[in-house]
């Protein structure tokens, strides 16, 4: 007994940060080292290196494009009718907007759903649940620009809804529904089992554990992964110049074409006479996009400090 | 003769205080087996020998610790210190590649190339090892479907390959059966010819059966060090002895 | 009582239909691609389809071979590859084993949003930094296989970075201190030990990068060149499958529309092999740990 009391006093009595500790490797004797094996300095420089090449090249193109396109950002790029003059971006910003509102309203429910059933109704080594696994990735693996294509031929001529409003929501829902559905399932496999068991040791049924105790709980990363999926609509082009389309003005209707602000950017880029209002329409589509990964990623933490 | 002293020796995770004024000698081929109850800071000194505490961060050591009356704390080389100072871990960890590589992982690190030298070094590690019989045949498969046991011994015969003058033994029998824990020791013994072992192990009668010299640990204290049979015919210390005969009887 | 379990019943019922989505999507799309698709490529003869190397499709006759951008999108790929997947790795492995810990803090989310920069913006910051740089330096155009390959393999490094970090911070701590408890250096141990340990982790990541630059669209329409040829020198333009969609689709008409969905089936298969092999990859590295 009197051993471990000596042993709570003993802590307090050293201060540890005074302590001039022997096994700290100094910078010589690293060198020294190093003289001895060339080869592991080499690998050493190569990996910071590369790591330094990755992050300059972030930091370049994001302080290029905040130095040519922030002093670009006149009122007249945000005015609220888009004439060939001011190739104003707020109506491709609403546009998006209603845009991202729209596809996640389709995508969200069955995205959801589906990872409800993968993660809380589906048994183990199911042959289905393998198969859906497979064809969510393989959704995943799919280019834009091939979910454009099947957009234009399912939506714009088979359904002949034209170019609009619902072609480009169906088919960017399409696109976003394995990334919601992999988050949500991700999200709700780490709601412990006792909550389970708690709801059901109360007599609740399966449906209502599931709406009142496991979505609850798993919603910061439901959350998470749908704003992830916004922040890939928002930056989205090839899916959608052939099935949204790149009117100009605002889109009225479900059935009316818009462009999205990515598209809108691609057309000044493609048209080459604005270039000036390029950059700053590229400084707003990383200010969103940023914005919302960053929302993404608080959200995503404080679903790990709920576990804790 | 002394082929380790540690004179004064502190050690800090952190603000816990692991090691308390550890003095202590560990003699040349003899097996030093450190027991105590687990958390008592005897796997802590073990890893101090080889500089693996290195690796723990907010690890901080104080004190003197000697090879060969050389500071391994001081200007050696401590990928040096490793060579000369081989350890084998609690779990056999071979590298998931054959077992002819495996072996040969040591030698190459230190610039051996040669194939016919490293054929015969993997082969001379091997015997010494008491597996060659075992494994000749087999060479070039995975040392991932190894037996534990085998793969315990693979891993001595990796320590082994580069030659070291001292083997560090963290509990490597106490994930294995009594059978290739019984192979181990026997080849303890064998290798204390050539080397000095220090040992820790969680079994006294382990301890018994091999070490010349044995170190009991409690708290962070080295409570009493003695040669193995008079600590266990004779121990000086009340803790030790309660220790000892708690555990036996 | 009936009742509810009535609704349980129905609400499983939803959520299955809701999974089973997916399969439908997939099946919808392979129908409605290779439906559209597979009939021109039968008109204009497969062979000539995929093997021709002349793409005029106003022309009278019209020439529908795509060969030259199968080929263009093989050589962007694998510029991409060389650029990304050497940086890329090394950055995962930098990010895993050698990273103090402050600086892991602010690399970690740096990489990330590298990913979230979208593709357009991408495309135009080639267009408008990385081709005149190439044309001032190298002469040409500018627009080309080595300003796509330098944007694309910059595209794909937080895929192979957030991939191969995860797979090396997978392998057992054990193999590391093994190799270090025999004098190797810590380069060493992570080289030799380690990372060879993730292979199949990291190859997934390259292989998820390639995807990515094969699918890759609006970045390259505008730094490629999209000129019908099979380049000679880095510095000459280019045009992959996927910017020959984009370019040509607004305008087409009749077979030469049809040609442009052949296209992108052509496409699909590919990124269907891929997804293959990335699944193969998968589920053999599963069964070995």
């Amino acid at each position: 007994m009197a051993n471990s009391d000596n042993i709570k006093n003993d802590a307090a009595l050293v201060d540890v940060s005074q302590i001039k500790a022997i096994n700290k490797v100094s910078f010589k004797q690293r060198m020294k080292a190093y003289k001895r094996k060339p080869l592991s300095l080499v690998l050493l420089i190569l990996v910071g290196l590369a790591a330094a090449i990755s992050a300059a090249a972030l930091i370049f193109i994001i302080v290029y494009v905040l130095v040519r396109g922030v002093p670009n950002l006149t009122p007249e790029l945000f005015s609220l009718e888009y004439n060939s003059d001011n190739v104003s971006c707020m109506p491709s910003i609403i546009n998006t907007i209603i845009l991202t509102l729209v596809t996640l309203v389709i995508s969200v429910p069955f995205g959801v759903g589906a990872a409800i059933y993968l993660a809380e109704y589906a048994k183990r080594g199911n042959k289905l649940v393998k198969v859906i696994r497979t064809m969510a990735e393989t959704l995943a693996g799919i280019p834009s620009i091939v979910y454009g294509l099947f957009g234009m031929l399912f939506f714009v001529y088979a359904l002949n809804w034209g170019y609009s409003l619902l072609a480009g929501a169906f088919t960017l829902a399409i696109m976003v529904l394995p990334t919601i559905m992999r988050t949500t399932e991700e999200a709700l496999l780490t709601v412990p089992d006792s909550y389970r068991e708690g709801s059901y040791g109360l007599g609740s049924g399966k449906l209502r554990t599931i709406m009142r105790i496991i979505l609850p709980s798993a919603m910061p990363g439901i959350l998470a992964g749908i704003i992830l999926a916004v922040g890939r609509i928002v930056g989205e082009t090839a899916a959608l110049i052939y099935t949204y389309g790149s009117a100009t003005g605002y889109a009225a209707g479900p059935f009316n074409s818009g462009r999205s602000l990515a598209v809108h950017m691609y057309v000044l880029t493609n048209e080459g006479l604005h270039t000036d209002q390029a950059w700053g329409t590229a400084v707003v589509l990383l200010v969103l996009v940023f914005a919302i990964n960053t929302l993404s990623a608080f959200v995503a933490k404080k679903l790990g400090n709920n576990k804790r | 003769m002394d082929k380790f002293t540690i004179e004064n020796m502190n050690l800090y995770y952190g603000k816990f205080h692991a090691l308390k004024d550890v003095n202590i000698r560990m003699k040349k081929n003899r097996i030093t087996a450190f027991i105590g109850p687990s958390g008592c800071g005897k796997s802590t000194l073990l890893k101090s020998l080889n500089r693996m505490n290195d690796l723990v961060e907010g690890c901080k050591i104080t004190g003197d610790i000697r090879l060969d009356n050389e500071d391994i704390y001081g200007d050696m080389d401590v990928n040096i210190l490793r060579k000369r100072v081989g350890m084998v871990f609690q779990k056999a960890n071979p590298f998931p590649m054959s077992i002819y590589d495996n072996i040969a992982f040591g030698p190459r690190t230190h610039g051996i190339k040669n194939k016919c030298e490293l054929d015969q070094i993997v082969e001379e590690s091997l015997r010494d090892a008491a597996i060659w019989d075992e494994l000749k045949d087999r060479l070039k498969k995975s040392a991932l479907g190894l037996s534990g046991g085998q793969q315990q011994r693979l891993c001595i015969a990796r320590a082994l390959a580069v030659k070291p003058e001292v083997l560090l033994m963290d509990e490597a029998t106490s994930a294995l059966d009594p059978i290739s824990t019984g192979k181990i020791e026997e080849l303890c013994l064998k290798l204390k010819n050539d080397y000095t072992i220090v040992m820790v192990t969680h079994n006294m009668q382990q301890a018994l059966r091999i070490s010349d010299e044995t170190a009991f640990f409690l708290l962070g204290e080295m409570v009493e060090c003695n040669s193995t049979d008079a600590i266990f015919s004779n121990p000086q210390d009340k803790r030790t002895e309660e220790y000892i005969t708690g555990r036996f009887g | 009582m009936r009742l509810n379990r009535f609704r349980e019943k129905a609400m499983q019922g939803v959520f299955f239909l809701t999974a089973v989505t997916s399969i439908a999507a997939v099946v919808i799309i392979c129908i409605f691609l290779f439906y559209n698709g597979v009939p021109a490529m039968a008109e204009i003869g497969f062979f000539d389809f995929v093997g021709g190397q002349k793409w005029a499709p106003t022309n009278v006759p019209a020439s529908y071979g795509i060969f030259d951008m199968i080929i263009a999108s093989i050589y962007v790929t694998a510029g991409a590859i060389i650029i990304g997947v050497p940086i890329g790795i090394l950055t995962a492995v930098f990010l895993a084993r050698f990273c103090p810990a402050p600086l892991y803090k602010v690399l970690k989310p740096a990489t990330e949003l590298l990913a979230g920069i979208p593709s357009i913006v991408y495309g135009f910051f080639g267009l408008m930094v990385v081709v005149p740089f190439i044309r001032d330096t190298f002469g040409g155009f500018g627009s080309s296989w080595l300003a796509a390959s330098i944007v694309l393999g910059v595209m794909i490094l937080p895929t192979i970075i957030g991939v191969s970090e995860s797979a090396i911070r997978a392998v057992p701590e054990s193999y590391y201190e093994g190799a270090l408890a025999l004098g190797a250096t810590k380069e060493r141990s992570v080289f030799k030990t380690i990372l060879p340990a993730s292979k199949s982790g990291v190859l997934a990541g390259v292989v998820l990068g390639i995807g990515r630059a094969l699918g890759e669209t609006m970045a390259v329409v505008l730094i490629a060149g999209n000129q019908v040829q099979i380049p000679h020198s880095v510095t000459d333009g280019l045009r992959t499958l996927t910017a020959n969609i984009v370019l040509e689709m607004g305008y087409s008409t009749g077979l030469h529309r049809q040609a442009l969905i052949a296209t992108g089936v052509v496409l699909f298969v590919f990124v269907l092999l891929i997804t293959l092999s990335m699944q193969a990859i998968k589920s053999r590295s599963e069964k070995r740990g």
